[in-house]
């Protein structure tokens, strides 16, 4: 080759991968551009629902806890974010509120509200707004002047929301909203005799002797419910573990006929790799239908949905595996008059072990956040509580309760695989 | 090793005590064995109680339902190519989400991983925490961010595509590290030496050697990603598995339409995978080696 031929060449090469540093930016742009247009970008700041936004935000981390009276019966409710599960017990109430004959509500930073027959705010820096309802609607009463954008207010109902609390009086109900930060209720509940004790406290009770009593007041809290997030925790466990290891036993007498150094018959191989190609390409979703369809929703659907589709997964890599064999250690094996099972036994097995069973922890891996995913879509596991968590659109604090357990299965998981995954590869042998 | 006055002696002491070793070895593999088949054993008699139903009942009734909707779409089968023109619009949908995400997953993840290759990264301090920011990208389920997403965005491909975007940036961030790794160091000292900056070092030093892997594995990501945009269609996300979720509450007798959208989910993600490990194939087997003669 000439300089001349070369320095042409060269040249030309230059051009073309000039060419192709504008040409990929270009393409993906335009790409993105008509995708943009395609999934209606553009209108998502009309979709965006920034008011669930904010509730789940700060649902995360607060909570609220409800203090109303009924106007027609003269009774006071107290509630944790309003549900019956944290209805504090008659007679009882946390420390800022003052039971009476008219209850004092103590917001805090000067906010005081008094419930009775007649309801009164003091707001800080504007005054007091009182209210007698009654059937012939609130009689709220204000400081003069304009009434402030925090209040909102008609014959029938009004509205004062403030940095600490919110306050809503309507004919029969008048009712208070206190936020506070942190988890409501999430080791004991409100009748369970440890509620609000500290650390140390519940140590004491626990060197005395009640350890299981307070270990059954946390595992049955019927907030949270931990006894029921651990079980469906073990469960999303349980369909990948089962899934992944299942698979994998059976898939490895499949890889045998799947690979061309093995397989006795042409046809079977054929078969046997159709048949993982199937397998694969029908998918975990479709599977997952299928396989409800027949066993219900539960573990033991999402395991075999896992089965099927890892058994595709798994017959390809090993019989993949299984034609990159080292022939000369078979032969050895032969030469000592090993029979066919044996020559697979001492002679393929502990060639191909370590890889498979990287491969397979690797899977066992990926296949916990699968078995989230299967479990939400059949109802297993998780994945359901937390789908059925997301569907009451106001549990928030549940859900990222249960996103924290995810990842940190998850990672646990990674954990696991990675150092098992470590061991076999340094270790001085995996074969057997 | 010593000399021995009496070999054989040694000998058979030695292979006595190699006998006796691999004989207890095997005995722990074999209980090791059992023990974990004994622990699937009992784990699947776990998952069949915990079950709604049962694995033996319902054993019989796997065939009933692909039966029911392929002879129902065999029996319409005037049909059904127009219900599988119907659902080509959504099945690109499906595509489409599948390729944003993996492009968008793709870019910032290809960003993260040369921040978090020791050697590579500019702040150093900053590799472990991104490191775990990259962990548990990858840890949460996308169906986790999509669900969410949906609550405040509404339905649509765009929760999709943001939430498959985010976990292929936690995939790809780490596996492209690992390629980063791999990557010889002397182009980058050389740009160092005529004073290029961070960007130019790796835009011109480190991604060229390794962009044929990259594409490697951003192409097995896409087909992790078709599947993927067809499950969370099923939940409300768009694309094809939420026609597929529609057509399947229609019950029986409506079961056809249900079968075009399983059959142009098939052919899909098998004609998809075929090509991507086509070109898998040739990216890692074939052109690199021309561009290392280039």
């Amino acid at each position: 080759m000439t300089a001349a031929t070369l320095h042409a060449a060269t040249i030309t090469q230059f051009s073309r991968k000039k060419r192709i540093t504008i040409a990929v930016p270009l393409i993906i742009i335009a790409y993105f551009a008509y995708i943009f247009v395609s999934f209606d970008v553009a209108g998502l700041g009309d979709r965006i629902n920034l008011n669930n936004a904010r509730t789940l935000v700060s649902d995360t981390y607060s909570y609220k806890t409800h203090v109303a009276r009924d106007n027609r019966t003269d009774t006071l409710t107290i509630a944790i974010e309003g549900e019956r599960k944290g209805t504090y017990p008659k007679g009882s109430a946390p420390d800022w509120v003052t039971l009476g004959d008219t209850t004092l509500v103590d917001l805090g930073h000067g906010h005081l509200i008094t419930l009775g027959p007649q309801v009164s705010y003091d707001i800080p820096d504007y005054g007091i707004v009182t209210a007698r309802p009654g059937t012939n609607g609130v009689n709220a009463e204000f400081p003069s002047g304009d009434l402030p954008d925090f209040i909102s207010a008609s014959k029938n109902r009004v509205m004062i929301n403030t940095d600490a609390g919110r306050f809503t009086i309507t004919r029969s109900r008048a009712e208070v909203f206190k936020y506070s930060y942190g988890w409501e209720l999430f080791f004991f509940t409100l009748d369970s005799p440890y509620y609000g004790m500290g650390p140390s406290a519940l140590l004491s009770h626990a060197l005395d002797g009640e350890f299981g009593a307070i270990w059954q007041g946390f595992w049955t809290n019927k907030m949270w419910r931990h006894g029921d997030v651990f079980w469906a925790l073990f469960e999303t466990l349980l369909m990948a573990f089962l899934g992944t290891f299942g698979a994998a036993i059976i898939a490895l007498p499949l890889a045998f006929l799947a690979a061309r150094n093995f397989s006795p018959l042409g046809a079977l191989r054929f078969t046997a790799r159709r048949v993982f190609d199937f397998l694969r390409g029908v998918d975990g979703l479709i599977w997952t239908i299928v396989l409800s369809r027949a066993f219900g929703p539960g573990p033991l659907t999402g395991a075999l949905a896992i089965l099927l589709t890892d058994t595709g997964s798994f017959g390809k890599m090993f019989s993949e595996a299984l034609e990159n064999v080292d022939e000369k250690q078979i032969e050895g094996i032969t030469s000592t008059g090993a029979k066919p099972l044996q020559r697979y036994r001492f002679g393929v097995i502990p060639q191909i072990m370590p890889v498979l069973l990287s491969q397979v922890l690797y899977y066992f891996e990926s296949n916990t956040r699968s078995a989230t995913i299967i479990g939400a879509i059949t109802g297993g596991g998780i994945g359901l509580l937390l789908t059925q968590a997301i569907a009451t659109q106001k549990d928030w604090e549940e859900v990222t309760y249960y996103i924290v357990l995810i990842i940190l299965l998850v990672m646990a998981m990674d954990t696991l695989s990675g150092w098992l995954r470590r061991k076999l590869i340094t270790g001085d042998e995996g074969g057997h | 090793m010593a000399p021995n006055t009496a070999p054989r002696a040694t000998e058979t002491r030695l292979s006595d005590a190699y006998l006796a070793q691999i004989k207890s070895k095997r005995l722990m593999n074999f209980i090791m064995l059992v023990l974990f088949l004994a622990l699937l054993a009992s784990g699947f008699y776990t998952a069949d109680s915990r079950n709604a139903g049962g694995f033996w009942d319902g054993l019989g009734n796997i065939f009933d339902f692909p039966a029911a909707m392929f002879g129902e779409a065999i029996e319409r089968a005037y049909l059904m190519p127009a219900h599988l023109i119907r659902y080509i619009p959504s099945l690109i949908e499906t595509i489409n989400i599948a390729a944003a995400s993996t492009l968008i997953g793709a870019m910032l993840g290809l960003v993260m991983s040369l921040l978090v290759t020791r050697g590579l990264a500019p702040i150093p301090w900053l590799v472990g925490p991104l490191r775990r920011i990259l962990d548990i990208l990858r840890a949460v389920p996308e169906i986790v961010i999509a669900l969410v997403l949906i609550f405040m965005l509404g339905g649509g491909p765009v929760p999709a595509m943001i939430a498959i975007a985010l976990h292929t940036v936690g995939a790809i961030g780490k596996l492209f590290s690992e390629v980063n790794e791999n990557a010889s160091l002397k182009p980058v000292e050389g740009l160092a030496s005529v004073g290029a900056n961070w960007t130019q070092r790796m835009w011109l030093g480190v991604i060229p050697q390794v962009a044929p892997n990259y594409l490697s594995y951003a192409l097995l990501r896409f087909e992790i990603n078709i599947r993927a945009s067809a499950i969370l269609g099923f939940v409300g996300a768009g694309g094809i598995g939420y026609d597929l979720r529609n057509t399947m509450s229609w019950g029986n007798g409506k079961y056809d339409e249900a079968a075009a959208i399983f059959i142009l989910l098939f052919l899909t993600i098998v004609v998809v995978d075929q090509l991507s490990s086509l070109l898998r194939n040739r990216l890692t087997h074939g052109t690199p080696m021309t561009e290392v003669t280039s």
